[in-house]
């Protein structure tokens, strides 16, 4: 049976749980009549018994459904041929790979050496037993929830109460589950780092100034083993986000001021979904446009005057990236704006200053707070700009302050890294890792100074 | 009046609960209790945070009769009402103190369910809040979430009852179906009534109900509570001393969180003991 | 002071044409701005348009064959596995011989096969194989044409070029210009970019294969965000207590709103595909990691909608005994329900969107089958976009120009709903 099979034989057997617990209420009472003498509606009682035999079963289900195949191909290598376990657990990766191929019918069973063959035999009548196994234990566990729930129903047993304290305690989980997410990501990548930072000192990473992550081909290479100098990495993400930002703040800002400030409606309700357009546009978009469009034009318009520009150059990806963040920045900067009270302004006005002059030096500075979060938030997501690089800054790490060539980012390099057929425990992938883990905290402390301030300066006004 | 009703009042406990002893050195001056009170609060205090906003309050509150509350703004006599269906639960902060005592059951007692004592003690609020659903549907909500009608039928009964004891079932019989929230403001507040007494409860509590009306809408919903005032008691809160003195049996004077002074309505109107309640009904402040 | 109210005036009057300068100045740059913003919008639109709007029509060739069996070398019909084996480009090869006999000779002859596609030889073997009574017999047939020559029909070939630095011969060329001139030869709508897989074969490439992987994606993800989000958005505002747990899964959650999608795909990679051993490239893992991914997006707009219903709707239902669950089932969650509909909508068109998170749980592989269910290999449409935008051929760029437009044509569709559901449906209290 199934996965999804036993999810439908659940879902089936949580459905009759509600009717046996509905029915044993009204029977209880003596029927339809009887319903003011039980403490809650009758279909709490139901909903009460289809929690207890739902809940420990779906948690069963789910359990079983994440664990199985890894233990099932844990039993099934250590019953690997000698000569593949005694090779290390490289090969037994290896050999359980043959033997999943097999299985899902990527390769011929003609190619499949004997040994992988009869390991598959073993993990599908492993897998048999596996599923009657699931498909026995739900049953027995919907049973006994639902004979502990009939034995419970009484007409003045709280129903309603104990519905809702389950229901109120799954809206907690849901809740806390971005708490969880959080900690999985951070747990994950650090575990992966630890490994790396094992095999390539901390320091050696974070002020290393050579990036080439190649990795020898054979085991026994020494002293070709790669290195793992982030330095040009970080300066290539410093200069492509802060090329951003010098298009960014000054388009995003100055246009959020002439929008609210200036802009007749008629031409505020056009021009601002159209600047909106611009944060829709999947990241994807904007990488083609870079690095078929503009990459390009920028090469030819170098050409024309003299300039050498690489045709994936710095410069490329920076100048679509800022144009990809500029309603980012303009829509908080409208928020920050519009926050700053109209008492404010009138005092400017009222002194005879121009429009120019109250924005500039009433409201800007009121709201300047604001507005600093607003770019700090606009900084974390052109560091985490992952497609737009991909497709439109290169992979060579050129340690360079010079815009027009080509330079890498941190996102490209995990992009590269983890793309295309990898050892999981080379160096190499688990440098991705170390690169997220750098990646994860910066984008962390600067969401939360730019929220931080934010919130603070939303508070000020309220 | 319909006879599901008539059973369902005559099926609650109607055990003639003596008054809850008044503890010594109270400051309320007149008679607080009366005889066979449906609740019982003694002394009642209510804090919010840091604040405390009502002292020390004993009162009784009297079947079939409306009690009336009245007192300068911010006197604590909306809280007090806030707290005889315990709806400050729903105020972060806001702790309770005392007793309040319904039938011989504490209400803040662990064991009460806040839902059976709102079904018990229905709320009339200041401004007309209709959900915004149909006007039968927002009178029939009650008795379906607390399972009083076992069949559709029933439910059309109380629907009907309940809309023409609060006086809009002529004004409405022909668009049940349409939105609560279509109606004047007056037949809101009247169907916020009729939705409070199709639960049936044993007491009415409003909150300045006629505060967003017209006066004519006023007069009618002062009619209404005087016919109420059979089945059920009735607190309400009110900024007119003319309402109150129209539609009150007893009324009750609250100053800065302290009850002032209790009594039959005509005397309290007529000969104020305290100076504060006899400042506040000839105008010198409030 | 000697200053007089008279000077003051003066002074302000000498400065004034200097501060109406500034003003000016200062509106114009903000009329500079948005045009900048709006210019790049409506110049990557008409690019992308521009460069994609061709790949819709395709250029077909209308052949006689004849299923020759000596041309196949086939003379027992009957037999499936020689079916298989036959040789289906002779006959698609001698069908354009019959037209151009000059073409002796194996060199002339592969280059007249090259005009068509591929695909013919493919096509022939279908019919053949689903009726082998076709043996021996003949039939008109539409087929497609190579990229190459649908190019030139496009003009995307420079016929100016020298011989040597295109694509096509003069003598191919000549054919094409001959078949086009008598009718065989021409543009016509391309269906099978809406209904084939990936190909390696630029002319047969579709994004069917996409389509469907980024369908069964996102079912994904709405099941899993959808309920959790508006749980958590109504746990939040409804239930949660003030206290420093709160805070911290609120900090959390708008934390997390922020963080770059990429490491959302590491987690996905380290945590389902090496911890949970689930497969790889697989919609169902995509749709797990974007599900996290919308998740902060789908409860932030939840808990604004939840918000916005009045508490003198909340006080109502409390004070007739609605328990407060009831009161958010029956009358909170119904109200707020538009709100949270437009934030599930954005939420999704995002995720659709998402390509970064996808690269990294191996959903980049090149997959020519439309996949059949959510553990089946797939791509999505983004990373379809991604794939095809790497490849140098100009026959790709115009199909991942099409491509664009086929996901953005999507991303409307979604935003004008959630602008429709919100100005429709929302109430204004």
């Amino acid at each position: 049976m199934s996965f999804s099979a036993s999810l439908l034989l659940l879902l089936a057997l949580i459905a009759l749980g509600y009717w046996v617990g509905r029915s044993r209420s009204l029977q209880l009472v003596g029927g339809a009549g009887g319903i003011r003498r039980l403490h809650s509606l009758p279909s709490y009682y139901g909903i009460l018994a289809a929690l207890w035999c739902g809940l420990p079963a779906l948690l069963v289900l789910a359990l079983w459904a994440g664990f199985q195949d890894s233990f099932i191909s844990r039993l099934v290598a250590a019953g690997a041929p000698a000569e593949v376990l005694a090779a290390g657990p490289a090969h037994v990766g290896l050999f359980m790979n043959d033997v999943r191929n097999l299985l899902a019918g990527s390769i011929a069973s003609e190619s499949a050496s004997e040994a992988v063959r009869a390991a598959a035999g073993h993990y599908i009548q492993l897998r048999g037993i596996a599923r009657m196994a699931l498909t026995g234990l739900l049953v027995v566990i919907v049973i006994v929830g639902l004979a502990f729930a009939r034995a419970r129903i009484a007409p003045d047993y709280r129903a309603r109460n104990a519905v809702e304290s389950v229901l109120e305690k799954l809206l907690l989980a849901c809740s806390t589950l971005a708490v969880f997410v959080t900690v999985g990501i951070f747990l994950s990548v650090i575990y992966e780092s630890v490994l790396f930072f094992r095999q390539v000192p901390v320091h050696e990473f974070l002020f290393g100034t050579t990036w080439s992550p190649q990795t020898a081909m054979r085991a026994d290479q020494v002293g070709s083993s790669g290195s793992f100098g982030a330095v040009p990495l970080f300066v290539g993400t410093a200069m492509i986000s802060g090329i951003a930002m010098l298009i960014a703040v000054p388009v995003g800002l100055l246009s959020a001021i002439y929008l609210a400030e200036y802009a007749t409606r008629r031409f505020r309700s056009w021009a601002k979904p159209l600047l909106e357009v611009l944060a829709g546009i999947p990241t994807v978009v904007y990488g083609f446009f870079a690095a078929l469009t503009i990459g390009p034009a920028l090469r030819g318009i170098g050409e024309s005057v003299g300039l050498d520009v690489a045709s994936e150059s710095a410069l490329a990806a920076g100048l679509v990236m800022g144009i990809m963040i500029i309603p980012f920045v303009s829509s908080l900067a409208d928020d920050m704006i519009t926050a700053v009270p109209q008492s404010l302004r009138d005092g400017a006005y009222a002194l005879g200053a121009t429009r120019s002059e109250t924005i500039k030096q009433v409201v800007l500075r009121a709201a300047l707070p604001g507005i600093v979060g607003g770019v700090l938030l606009a900084v974390s997501r052109a560091v985490g700009e992952t497609m737009i690089v991909v497709m439109a800054a290169g992979l060579a790490a050129n340690l360079t302050a010079n815009p027009f060539e080509a330079v890498t980012t941190v996102t490209v390099q995990i992009v590269t890294l983890l793309t295309g057929d990898q050892e999981f425990d080379s160096p190499k992938t688990l440098a991705a890792f170390a690169l997220g883990l750098v990646l994860f905290i910066l984008t962390l402390g600067l969401n939360f100074l730019a929220l931080h301030i934010v919130r603070k300066y939303r508070e000020q006004y309220e | 009046m319909s006879a599901a009703i008539d059973s369902q009042s005559s099926a609650s406990p109607a055990t003639p609960a003596a008054s809850l002893p008044v503890a010594e050195g109270i400051k309320t001056t007149g008679r607080v209790t009366v005889d066979n009170p449906i609740i019982c609060a003694r002394g009642v205090n209510v804090y919010y945070d840091d604040k405390h906003a009502l002292r020390d309050v004993s009162i009784d509150i009297g079947r079939n009769e409306v009690l009336a509350m009245i007192g300068p703004s911010g006197c604590g006599k909306s809280t007090f009402l806030r707290t005889i269906n315990r709806m400050n639960d729903t105020i972060p902060g806001a702790r309770v103190t005392g007793q309040m005592v319904m039938e011989g059951q504490n209400i803040y007692d662990r064991r009460q369910d806040v839902v059976q004592l709102r079904a018990r003690v229905g709320m009339v609020f200041q401004k007309p809040n209709p959900f915004p659903k149909t006007i039968y549907e927002n009178v029939a909500y009650g008795p379906r979430i607390h399972g009083l009608a076992a069949n559709r039928a029933e439910l059309d009964e109380i629907v009907h009852t309940s809309l023409r004891r609060a006086g809009l079932w002529e004004e409405v019989k022909e668009r049940l179906a349409q939105p609560g929230t279509g109606l004047s403001g007056g037949q809101q507040q009247r169907l916020c009534i009729a939705r409070a007494i199709a639960v049936d409860p044993e007491v009415i509590l409003m909150d300045e109900p006629c505060s967003a009306l017209d006066p004519i809408a006023t007069a009618r919903i002062e009619d209404l509570i005087d016919e109420l005032r059979e089945s059920y008691a009735i607190v309400i809160v009110t900024h007119s001393m003319q309402q109150a003195a129209r539609v009150s049996q007893r009324t009750a004077y609250f100053h800065l969180g302290d009850l002032i002074e209790v009594g039959e309505t005509d005397r309290i109107f007529t000969n104020p003991r305290h100076k504060l309640t006899e400042d506040y009904i000839t105008g010198r402040f409030g | 002071m000697s200053r007089t109210a008279a000077d003051t005036r003066v002074l302000v009057e000498k400065s004034l044409r200097r501060r109406y300068r500034a003003e000016r100045r200062f509106r114009i740059y903000g009329i500079v701005s948005v045009f900048v913003g709006v210019a790049f919008v409506l110049f990557l639109f008409s690019t992308i348009v521009g460069q994609g709007i061709t790949a819709f029509r395709q250029a077909h060739i209308t052949l006689d064959v004849h299923y020759d069996a000596a041309a196949l070398g086939l003379d027992d019909s009957s037999d499936p596995a020689l079916l298989a084996t036959a040789n289906y480009p002779a006959v698609v090869r001698n069908a354009l011989r019959d037209i151009f006999p000059e073409a002796e000779g194996r060199v002339a002859s592969r280059a007249l096969g090259a005009l068509v596609s591929v695909s013919a030889s493919h096509e022939l073997q279908r019919r053949l194989e689903a009726d082998p009574s076709l043996l021996g017999s003949r039939e008109r047939l539409r087929f497609l044409a190579s990229a190459d020559v649908d190019q030139l029909l496009k003009g995307g070939i420079d016929r100016t070029l020298p011989e040597q630095a295109r694509p096509l011969s003069d003598q191919q060329i000549a054919w094409v210009d001959a078949l086009t001139a008598r009718g065989q030869l021409g543009l016509a709508f391309n269906k099978g970019f809406l209904s084939q897989g990936d190909s390696r074969e630029p002319e047969q490439a579709g994004v069917l294969g996409a389509l469907k992987g980024s369908l069964y994606t996102l079912v994904i993800t709405l099941l899993l965000s959808f309920p959790m989000g508006v749980a958590a958005a109504i746990y939040l505002e409804e239930f949660a207590p003030r206290n420093r747990w709160t805070d911290l899964v609120e900090v959390n959650i708008n934390n997390l709103a922020a963080v770059p999608s990429i490491v959302f795909g590491l987690l996905g990679l380290a945590l389902f595909l090496n911890v949970f051993g689930m497969p790889r490239s697989a919609p169902l893992v995509g749709g797990l990691v974007l599900s996290l991914l919308t998740l902060p997006t789908i409860i932030i707009a939840s808990r604004a909608a939840i918000k916005a219903v009045p508490p003198s709707i909340r006080e109502a239902a409390l004070g007739m005994g609605a328990s407060r669950l009831q009161m958010v089932s029956d009358h909170v969650l119904p109200l707020a329900m538009p709100g949270v509909l437009t934030g599930t909508i954005i939420g999704m068109a995002r995720a659709l969107g998402e390509t970064a998170p996808l690269l990294m749980i191996g959903m980049v592989a090149f997959i020519v089958d439309p996949p059949r269910g959510f553990t089946d290999p797939a791509t999505v449409l983004p990373v379809q976009i991604y794939l095809w935008a790497d490849s140098p051929e100009r026959a790709f760029v115009e199909r991942t120009s099409a491509a664009i437009m086929v996901l953005l044509a999507f991303l409307i569709v979604m935003n004008a709903a959630a602008v429709v559901l919100r100005s429709r449906f929302e109430r204004r209290w």
